[in-house]
C-alpha cells in the first residue's frame, strides 16, 4: 500500500473535486458534508469521466410521490448515462454488488504531522500550517 | 462484473482506437446563437423567428414537455468551456470526440428549432433553407469530415422538393431527412413525391428520431414520465418501419436508401417477426406487397446503433446483431447527448473484424457513397 | 378428461345491444336501446369480415365469428383440445363516451356471458368487462361480480384515453388484487387517439401490428407509476400481442431506468425483475424466429417460463389447423403454460368448479 498526498484541503472546497494523477491513473476526489472520498475518474459503464458528475441526494421513496433524500451530495450522478454511484463506496445505486467504482481509502492530516512521517510517496510541498488529503492505493 | 473499467487505459488501446477510424452517422451539432441562423434568412422570416418563435404541437415555449435527465439533453462534460450549448463549438467537438475517437466522417443531425414540426410550413421551410446552408457555412467547411444532411419538411411536399433540388446541385449534403412524427405515418402516399426525388437523386432518405407530430407517444394516451417517452422513441420507428414497408414505399422506390436513426436496433427482430406472422391473413388488404416484409427490410433500411441496448449477458446482443445482420447496421454515437455511445465501450460482444468493419465503416460508406 | 389444457383467450362475439344484451339491460337502457337504436358497437379493432376476425371454417354461416356457443365447443375444445378456456368479450362497451351507459353495457355483457356461455359449459371462464370510462363504477362491477368464481380476470383494452398505470386507475387495481383478478390488457383501442406517434395508419394490418407497442407502453405504464408497490399482489396479462418483442424492450427498460430513474424513485428494481414477476402473456400469436434455435433464444432471453400462457385466440385466424401450439417450443414449457402457469396467473380459476 502506498499513500499519497494529492491536495491541500484547502484546494476542494465543498461541493468540488480535484482530479489527481497517481501512478498513471486518474484519480478524483469530493469534498462533500466535511468529507472528502477518493474515486477512480472513471465510470464503470462506458468510461465517463466522474469529475464531471452531478452530486445529488441519495433518492429514495416508500410509496409513488414521495421523495426521501438522504446524504445530500453523496451521490454521484454520472455525466453521461445517469448512473448513480455512492460516493463513501464506489457502489452502484442499481446494482451495489457487482457494479461499482473503485475507490480509494482518504486520510486528512496535518502538514505537521506529514513533516514528521516518512511515507510521503508523491512529491508535494507540504507546509506546516495547512491539512493535506492523502489518498491510500 | 466483466466490463467494469477500473484500471488506467493502456497504451496498445490507444493505438487500437486511433485504428478504428470509425463513422458516426448521428452527430448533433447546435446552433451558437441565433444570430448564425438568422443572416441565411430573409428579413421577415428572421423576426418572425423573433417574434413569433416557433409553433409547435407542444406546451411549453422554452423546453421539450417531458423534463430530461440533464440540461439540454447532453452529456455533463460536453458544455464547451467558451460557452455556449453543447455541440456549438466546432473546436470543442474536434478536442473532446472527434480527434480522440478518431472520427473519420460524422454525419450532422440537426434538431435545433424543429424544423419538420413547424406549424407554420413557409417559417419551416424558411429555418430549413438557413440550417441547410447554415450546416455547411459552420459545419462541413469548417470540418470535412463532417457531412450535412439536407432537413426537408416533409408536411409541405412542393417546400421540401424544391429545398432538396437547391441543396443537392451543390453535391455536399449525403442524404434527406424527414422526421418520424410527421402529420401522418411517413409510409403515405402524400410522402412519396419525397422518396420519388430523393431516389432519383441517389440520396439516402435519413429519418432521426424526435419531433412534435400532435399525437400522444403511445397508442394509450400520454405517460407521465420522460423514462416512457424516451422509451417510446424505439415504438415511433417500429410504426414507421411497419408503415414504409407495409405502404410498400421500397415496392415503389426499389432504389431508395432508408436510414432510421437513434432508434436503436433492439426492436427490428421483433417488429419484422410480427410483419411477416401476420402477412398470411393480412395479406388481402395490401396485395401491393409482392413479397414477405422482412425481405423489404433485410434490402431497403438500414439502423443506425445508438443507444444500444445493453443485456446483462453478451450473447443476447450477439444474438440480436445476427438477427438484424451487420450489413444493416451503422455506428452511431449520439454525440454530445446523454444516451451517446462511445464506439470503444457500446458493444459489448465481440464482433468479428468483418462485422466491425462494417458496422463502424464500410456499411456507411457504401450508401452515403464517401 | 384429457390432459388440462386451459385456453386463456378466446373470444365469444356479441350479436348486438337491440339483440344479445337486451334481455340483461335494465328497462332504462331496453328503452334507450330501441328507441334510439344504439347498436353496432363492434369494435373498430376487429372488424367481423375481416379474414382474421374469423378463420374461415370457425365462421358461422349466420352471425359473427365466436357467436355460436356450439360451434365455439366445437373449435376450442374438440378441435384444439382445450380442457377450459376462459372467455374474454371485446364488444365497444369500453370505447362508449357515456359512463352509465358504458356501465350498463358492461353489465349486461358479464350478465350474458355468464348466463349462456358459462353456466352452459362448466369448462368455460370469462374476465368481467368494465367500464374504465369511470374508475369508481368499474370497481363496484368488479365487486359484484367478484362472488362469482367463474368469472377469474379483469378486462381492459390496451388502447384507451390513458395509460392504465395512472393513479386515477387505482381504485380498479386494489379491487382486482383483493378479488385475486389479475388484469387481462387485450390487444383492442377505442380508436379515438392514434395507435402510435406516428398517427394514423391507413391499413388494419399496420393497426393490429401497433398493439404490440402499445401493450409496451402499457407495461412501462404501469411499473414506472409504481402500481405493482402499491398492489404487489396484482398480476397483467397481455393478450394477444406477441411475444418475441419482450426481450429487447426489457433490455432498453433497465437501461433507461437506470439512467433516469430519480423520476420515479419509488422503482426500486430494475423494470425487467418487475415485468417477470408481475406480467403474463398469452401464447397466440407467437411472433418469434421462424426457426427452433431462434424460439429457443427467444425463450431464455426472456428470461422466466412462469409468463407464457397457452392461448388458441380462437376464432381469430391465428393458424391453420387443429394444433394452437406455436412451433418448436421446448416440451418443458408447454405444460407449464398449459396448466401451471394458468393455474398461478388466475388463482380462482378452481377447475373443478
Amino acid at each position: 500500500m502506498a499513500r499519497h498526498i494529492v491536495a491541500r484541503t484547502s484546494e476542494i472546497p465543498p461541493g468540488g473535486n480535484k482530479v489527481v494523477g497517481v501512478d498513471g491513473r486518474d484519480i478524483v476526489v469530493f469534498h462533500v458534508n466535511g468529507e472528502f472520498f477518493a474515486l477512480l475518474n472513471r465510470c464503470p459503464h462506458a468510461g465517463a469521466p466522474l469529475e464531471k458528475a452531478a452530486c445529488v441526494a441519495r433518492l429514495t421513496s416508500p410509496e409513488p410521490g414521495v421523495y426521501q433524500r438522504s446524504r445530500v451530495g453523496e451521490l454521484l450522478r454520472c455525466a453521461w448515462h445517469g448512473w448513480e454511484f455512492d460516493m463513501r463506496n464506489g457502489q452502484s445505486w442499481f446494482d451495489p454488488k457487482r457494479v461499482k467504482i473503485r475507490s480509494y481509502p482518504v486520510a486528512i492530516e496535518s502538514g505537521e504531522e506529514l513533516q514528521k512521517g516518512s511515507y510521503v510517496a508523491e512529491t508535494f510541498p507540504v507546509h506546516v500550517e495547512d491539512s493535506y488529503v492523502i489518498i491510500e492505493t | 462484473m466483466s466490463d467494469v473499467i477500473d484500471r488506467p487505459i493502456l497504451e496498445q488501446e490507444v493505438a487500437a482506437k486511433s485504428r478504428l477510424r470509425i463513422v458516426d452517422c448521428d452527430v448533433h451539432p447546435s446552433i451558437h446563437a441565433h444570430a448564425d441562423i438568422e443572416q441565411f434568412m430573409t428579413r421577415r422570416w428572421a423576426e418572425h423567428l423573433r417574434t413569433y418563435g416557433s409553433h409547435l404541437r407542444t406546451p411549453y415555449i422554452g423546453t421539450t414537455p417531458y423534463p430530461r435527465s440533464s440540461p439540454l439533453i447532453a452529456r455533463r462534460d460536453a458544455w464547451p468551456p467558451t460557452g455556449g450549448p453543447p455541440g456549438s463549438d466546432l473546436a470543442f467537438m474536434q478536442k473532446q470526440y472527434l480527434d480522440p475517437l478518431d472520427v473519420e466522417f460524422g454525419i450532422l443531425q440537426v434538431l435545433d428549432l424543429f424544423i419538420f414540426s413547424q406549424q407554420n410550413l413557409e417559417f419551416g421551410a424558411a429555418i430549413q433553407r438557413a440550417i441547410n446552408d447554415w450546416q455547411l457555412a459552420f459545419w462541413s467547411d469548417r470540418d470535412p469530415r463532417l457531412k450535412a444532411s439536407i432537413l426537408a419538411g416533409q408536411d409541405d411536399t412542393e417546400l421540401a422538393i424544391a429545398e432538396i433540388d437547391r441543396c443537392a446541385k451543390t453535391g455536399r449534403y449525403v442524404q434527406v431527412n424527414i422526421c418520424p412524427r410527421a402529420n401522418e405515418p411517413l409510409g403515405r402516399r402524400r410522402y412519396w413525391p419525397i422518396y420519388a426525388r430523393a431516389q432519383e437523386l441517389g440520396l439516402p432518405l435519413g429519418i432521426h428520431v424526435g419531433g412534435y407530430g400532435g399525437h400522444a407517444p403511445t397508442g394509450g394516451g400520454w405517460p407521465s414520465y420522460y423514462a416512457e417517452e424516451h422509451q417510446s422513441n424505439a415504438h415511433t420507428m417500429a410504426a414507421q418501419l411497419t408503415s414504409l414497408v407495409l405502404e410498400g414505399v421500397p415496392e415503389r422506390f426499389p432504389n431508395l436508401k432508408i436510414v432510421f436513426i437513434e432508434g436503436g436496433f433492439g426492436w427490428i427482430p421483433s417488429a419484422t417477426w410480427r410483419m411477416d406472422r401476420h402477412f398470411e391473413a393480412f395479406r388481402s388488404e395490401v396485395p401491393h406487397l409482392k413479397r414477405k416484409p422482412s425481405e423489404y427490410v433485410k434490402e431497403h433500411f438500414w439502423f443506425t446503433t445508438q443507444p444500444i441496448d445493453e443485456p446483462d449477458e453478451g450473447k443476447h446482443l450477439r444474438s440480436l446483431i445476427d438477427w438484424v445482420g451487420a450489413d444493416r447496421l451503422l455506428f452511431s454515437s449520439d454525440y454530445p447527448h446523454w444516451d451517446f455511445d462511445d464506439p470503444r465501450y457500446a458493444f459489448r460482444t465481440p464482433l468479428t473484424e468483418i462485422e466491425r468493419t462494417r458496422i463502424f465503416g464500410s456499411n456507411a460508406r457504401s450508401i452515403y457513397k464517401f | 378428461m384429457a390432459a388440462t389444457r386451459i385456453d386463456c383467450d378466446i373470444h365469444p362475439a356479441v350479436g348486438g345491444t337491440r339483440t344479445t344484451l337486451l334481455p340483461y339491460l335494465d328497462d332504462h337502457w331496453k328503452e334507450q336501446v330501441v328507441s334510439r337504436a344504439i347498436d353496432g358497437l363492434d369494435l373498430n379493432s376487429y372488424p367481423p369480415n375481416m379474414p382474421f376476425s374469423g378463420r374461415a371454417d370457425w365462421r358461422p354461416t349466420q352471425g359473427k365469428p365466436g357467436s355460436d356457443l356450439a360451434m365455439v365447443q366445437r373449435g376450442a375444445f374438440d378441435q384444439l383440445g382445450a380442457s377450459h378456456a376462459i372467455c374474454n368479450v371485446l364488444y365497444g362497451a369500453q370505447a362508449v363516451f357515456d359512463p352509465y351507459m358504458a356501465s350498463a353495457f358492461c353489465k349486461a355483457i358479464n350478465d350474458w356471458i355468464a348466463a349462456e356461455w358459462l353456466s352452459k359449459d362448466s369448462r368455460l371462464r370469462a374476465s368481467i368487462v368494465v367500464p374504465l370510462q369511470a374508475p369508481d363504477l368499474a370497481v363496484e362491477e368488479i365487486e359484484r361480480l367478484a362472488g362469482d368464481n367463474r368469472f377469474v380476470s379483469v378486462l381492459v383494452l390496451a388502447q384507451g384515453d390513458n395509460l392504465l398505470g395512472k393513479r386515477h386507475f387505482w381504485p380498479v387495481w386494489q379491487a382486482a388484487e383483493k378479488h385475486k383478478l389479475p388484469i387481462a390488457i387485450h390487444a383492442g383501442s377505442q380508436y379515438r387517439g392514434a395507435p402510435s406517434s406516428i398517427g394514423w395508419p391507413s391499413y388494419r394490418y399496420e393497426y393490429y401490428l401497433a398493439e404490440a407497442q402499445a401493450m409496451q407502453a402499457q407495461i412501462l405504464s404501469l411499473v414506472y407509476e409504481g402500481v405493482f408497490g402499491k398492489f404487489p399482489g396484482l398480476k397483467v396479462v397481455l393478450m394477444e400481442s406477441g411475444v418475441s418483442w419482450l426481450p429487447a424492450f426489457m433490455w432498453r427498460a433497465n437501461k433507461t431506468w437506470r439512467g433516469v430513474r430519480v423520476e420515479v424513485p419509488w422503482v426500486e428494481r430494475e423494470p425487467a425483475s418487475i415485468i417477470r414477476d408481475h406480467f403474463r402473456v398469452t401464447m397466440q400469436p407467437f411472433d418469434g424466429p421462424p426457426d427452433a434455435a431462434g424460439v429457443a433464444d427467444i425463450i431464455e432471453q426472456i428470461g422466466s417460463d412462469k409468463m407464457f400462457l397457452f392461448a388458441s385466440d380462437y376464432p381469430h385466424w391465428q393458424f391453420d389447423g387443429d394444433d394452437p401450439l406455436p412451433a418448436h417450443l421446448p416440451a418443458s414449457l408447454i405444460s407449464r403454460m398449459c396448466e401451471d402457469n394458468p393455474l398461478e396467473t388466475f388463482p380462482r380459476l378452481k377447475l373443478a368448479a
